[in-house]
């Protein structure tokens, strides 16, 4: 049953990836990230990561998502004229390179499975919501208090890059 | 399903993103590669964190998901301003700081 | 007192560089106020500083100061130290002293000249160096003193720096000077290869006590070679054959600096230095044997040039290298204290020489030529007395300073078995009677060959020109009683005695005791010898004006030979300088320079620019591209992993 819904998932989330890449509109391109990000929220479960997939799907596919939405709307790029491209050979050029990469990392993601696990790794149980909180709010308290200050970096950042300057 | 179909997964995803990224002219789609590649290592993380019966790696990713919608929002308003002050949203047209 | 020795050498320096940086903006007596003040505060220092060794045991008068470390380099240390003991506390006085006195003097002498302060900063630079080079209390730090008097003798000499023959005089100067101090530093590292050291007393200990790196008996190789590098570099200083051709030239400069560099002070340091490191020298027999030679061909050859010349400050140049081959002929025999008596006497009455020769040009507006003066002594009488004085004591007439330095020297040459040495010796003091007096005579007595020009400015000096003169007259008659010979029966020689823990470490064989009425008798020769040449000059030029041309005539071609000063400075540039030049320009520049290194340097430039004209294009302003290179960076990584780790 796993398997299944591992490969049904992840032909999911893969053909959306391909989507989005290969759609003309930015818009279609958009709707398909959001496919694949609840496919990948989906193996999350599979992974025994219940709380990360429910972040994935309100956050990721809720939020963020939603937040390119709007400016797609409010760019409404379909308008602009031309999209120009310097460099055609790029993007022969990139699925080369991918494909290279593809057969060069291979055998390298093949080796992860039989290293041996690291000893004092096995203490924390992996999943529950419960232990997540523990973990966030004792050892990376800190990483967690710090992400905040990010957010209100990027805050007042946004606030000063978007708002119309009146000279 | 052991820990290699995941890592794979991830990396065909992430190559996708990679790809993707050079091969879109327009800046809100090579974002969207961008989130792409983001997923595509949290991937990663969540599997490793099973395999090693461990909890650290999704509070990584809860990490990266933090980043990853502050850099959003950054880039959609610099984006914005590209849009504002070139009228363009063509990547190549934004070619002003070489030699 | 004796523990600021520090101050004395500072206090000059900090008068340069007050003058040097703030004298333009300062009116003329201010300058002249910080440059006098700061060399006369060095000289009272110096003075409570001697007779607080004075008031030490013989034994303990070796006072060594260190500072700081300067340079702590695994084995090499090197520190800042100041050493006082006899032979330092005489050579401080002479400096300071003499310094002072002359600094006065420049008051009256440069009042007119542009760049005044820039003179007095020199000169104050000079103090400092001098001072530094006297006192160091190892090699090194003597080094610094010796490069920086080198620098200010350099900076002084071409002063007049709008003449070309100043300029030109200086850069010799500097060069010539180069060439000696290749071989000075030469023999610092020989010093410190052999003995792992590089303070006076380190060495000279080990060499006396003979040390186990460094066995008596093996040695004396190594010591001539260190004694004979040492004593090149003293031949480029005190300008002793083959690099005396300097000092002449060096009169192009004013002739305070003249006075206080050029025959005072800078040029005894090579004596200073074979007289401070007499321990080495004295145990290489055949160094010594070297510097005898030098000395007493320069002494003879430098008298023999100094007969004919014309020009009064180079009459004096040469007068100068001569006495300075005398105190290396002392040096030579070993009779180290002589030598260093005679620098000290030497730098009054040479001192005197040319401030009073200075005060000659003034009067006569800047003129120099002997033949173009005459009959002076009406109208400059203290510069006439003075200079009347400074020569009877060059010359070596009893009670003057000159004679009891000079007698010592000679005395020492026959006692210790160089009785040709002392042969050339008396004659050159004959010869040094002669141009002495035939100096006087043509400039204060005789006819007047003045130019109408000249004559309507002339006066004597004012005051502060004429007092140093009066001073340094003084020094010249009661100078030498300090060191009374044994046969005058006042003891043994004070000034010997005062100079013996410095020479403590000296190897000095014994030397046949000779009666007081053999060394009288050497000291009426030297006597003899002294009025002999004054009565030949007063022959020629009083009695009969004519006799000095028609000898001139009679001898042309000597006469000649002896005026174009052995035409050395032809040959010099025969031997040197043409094929340097001929060899700079021919392949060192239009080869060597334009064809490799510029090509080189140049190509390096273009080669940089070619590639980076190729490589710009990597910098493109797109944004895909670069996260193209970023894949292409991030496939090599993996490449890497996967055929060189796994």
């Amino acid at each position: 049953m796993e398997t299944v819904l591992f490969y049904l998932f992840g032909g999911i989330a893969l053909l959306a990836a391909i989507s989005v890449v290969a759609q003309k509109r930015v818009f279609y391109s958009a709707m398909s990230l959001v496919v694949c990000l609840c496919a990948i929220s989906a193996e999350y479960l599979l992974l025994n990561a219940p709380f990360i997939a429910a972040v994935q799907v309100i956050v990721y596919a809720g939020a963020i998502m939603v937040l390119f939405l709007f400016v797609i709307m409010l760019l409404d790029p379909f308008s602009a004229a031309v999209i120009r491209d310097k460099k055609k050979y790029l993007s022969y050029l990139a699925i080369l390179l991918g494909a290279f990469a593809l057969i060069l990392l291979y055998p390298v993601l093949n080796s992860f499975e039989s290293a041996p696990t690291p000893r004092g790794m096995e203490l924390a149980g992996s999943g529950s919501i419960g232990q997540i909180g523990q973990a966030l709010f004792s050892e990376y308290l800190l990483p967690f208090e710090v992400t905040s200050v990010l957010i209100l970096i990027a805050i007042i950042g946004v606030v000063v890059l978007a708002s119309r300057r009146q000279s | 399903m052991d820990l290699t179909h995941y890592l794979i997964l991830s990396m065909l995803l992430f190559l996708t993103g990679a790809a993707g990224f050079i091969i879109k002219k327009n800046v809100i789609s090579m974002f969207l590669c961008l989130e792409l590649m983001l997923n595509a290592v949290n991937l990663a993380f969540v599997a490793f964190s099973k395999h090693l019966n461990q909890v650290n790696g999704q509070i990584i990713v809860f990490l990266v998901m933090v980043v990853a919608a502050v850099e959003a929002a950054v880039g959609l308003a610099i984006m914005i301003v590209l849009y504002r002050n070139r009228g363009t949203l063509s990547v190549d047209d934004a070619d002003t700081m070489k030699w | 007192m004796i523990n600021y020795l520090w101050l004395i050498p500072i206090v000059p320096l900090a008068g340069a560089t007050v003058n040097g940086l703030a004298g333009k903006r300062m009116s003329k007596s201010a300058v002249s106020i910080i440059a006098c003040g700061a060399a006369g505060i060095s000289f009272v220092i110096s003075l409570i500083s001697f007779f607080s060794l004075l008031k030490l045991a013989p034994e303990q008068r070796h006072v060594l100061q260190v500072f700081f470390t300067w340079i702590a380099s695994g084995d090499f240390v090197a520190k800042a130290e100041f050493l006082l003991d006899p032979l330092s506390s005489v050579m401080i006085l002479v400096v300071t002293g003499v310094g002072f006195v002359i600094h006065v003097y420049s008051i009256g002498y440069m009042h007119a000249e542009n760049g005044y302060y820039r003179f007095f900063s020199y000169m104050n630079l000079f103090l400092f160096s001098m001072l530094v080079l006297v006192l160091a209390g190892n090699f090194l730090l003597m080094f610094v003193g010796w490069e920086g008097v080198g620098l200010c003798s350099y900076l002084l000499i071409g002063y007049y720096f709008d003449r070309k023959s100043a300029g030109d005089a200086g850069k010799k100067a500097f060069i010539v000077n180069r060439i000696g101090d290749v071989g000075f530093i030469l023999g610092i590292f020989l010093i410190f290869l052999t003995f792992n050291n590089l303070n006076f007393g380190e060495v000279f200990r080990q060499i006396a006590t003979g040390s186990q790196r460094f066995p008596l008996e093996a040695g004396v190789g190594i010591l001539t070679a260190i004694s004979l590098l040492l004593f090149v570099g003293a031949t480029g200083k005190s300008a002793q054959i083959p690099l005396y051709v300097w000092l002449p030239d060096a009169m192009e400069g004013p002739t305070p600096v003249s006075a206080l560099i050029h025959a005072a002070t800078m040029v005894t340091a090579g004596v200073y230095m074979v007289v401070r490191c007499s321990p080495i020298f004295s145990r290489a027999p055949l160094a010594l044997d070297v510097i005898v030679i030098v000395g007493i061909l320069t002494a003879l050859m430098a008298a023999t040039i100094g007969l004919v010349q014309t020009d009064i400050k180079r009459v004096l140049a040469y007068s100068t290298v001569s006495q300075l081959g005398y105190m290396f002929v002392a040096a030579g025999v070993g009779a180290f204290s002589a030598g260093i008596f005679h620098l000290m006497t030497h730098a009054f009455f040479k001192a005197l020489l040319f401030l009073g020769a200075g005060s000659v040009i003034h009067a006569m507006s800047g003129e120099q030529d002997l033949m173009r003066m005459g009959a002076l002594r009406k109208h400059t009488p203290i510069t006439f007395w003075t200079m009347f004085i400074a020569a009877l004591a060059i010359s070596g007439i009893f009670p003057l300073a000159g004679f009891f330095s000079k007698d010592e020297i000679l005395w020492s040459a026959w006692t210790r078995g160089h009785h040709f040495i002392w042969l050339v010796g008396f004659i050159t003091a004959g010869m040094t009677a002669f141009y002495m007096f035939r100096l006087i005579f043509l400039a204060f007595c005789g006819e007047s060959r003045r130019s109408k020009e000249a004559d309507h400015h002339l006066h004597e000096s004012p005051g502060s020109m004429t007092g140093p003169l009066v001073i340094l007259g003084i020094l010249s008659i009661v100078g030498g009683f300090v060191g009374l010979p044994v046969w005058m029966n006042f003891g043994p020689n004070k000034f010997f005695l005062f100079l013996e823990p410095s020479l403590a470490m000296t190897y000095r064989p014994e030397v046949h005791e000779a009666t007081h009425i053999e060394e009288l008798g050497f000291a009426f020769a030297s006597i003899l010898a002294a009025v002999i040449g004054i009565y030949i000059a007063y022959r020629m030029y009083i009695r009969r004006p004519k006799a000095a041309n028609e000898l001139a005539n009679r001898f042309k071609y000597m006469h000649q030979f002896l005026f174009r000063k052995y035409y050395i400075d032809e040959l010099y540039d025969f031997l040197f300088i043409k094929p340097a030049v001929r060899i700079s320009t021919g392949f060192l520049w239009k080869k060597w320079d334009v064809g490799v290194i510029d090509n080189t340097v140049n190509g390096t430039g273009r080669m940089i620019e070619e590639s980076g004209s190729l490589l710009k294009h990597v910098q493109n302003g797109l944004i895909r591209s670069y996260a193209a290179w970023i894949m292409l960076g991030t496939i090599a990584v993996l490449l890497y992993i996967s055929f060189f780790r796994s």
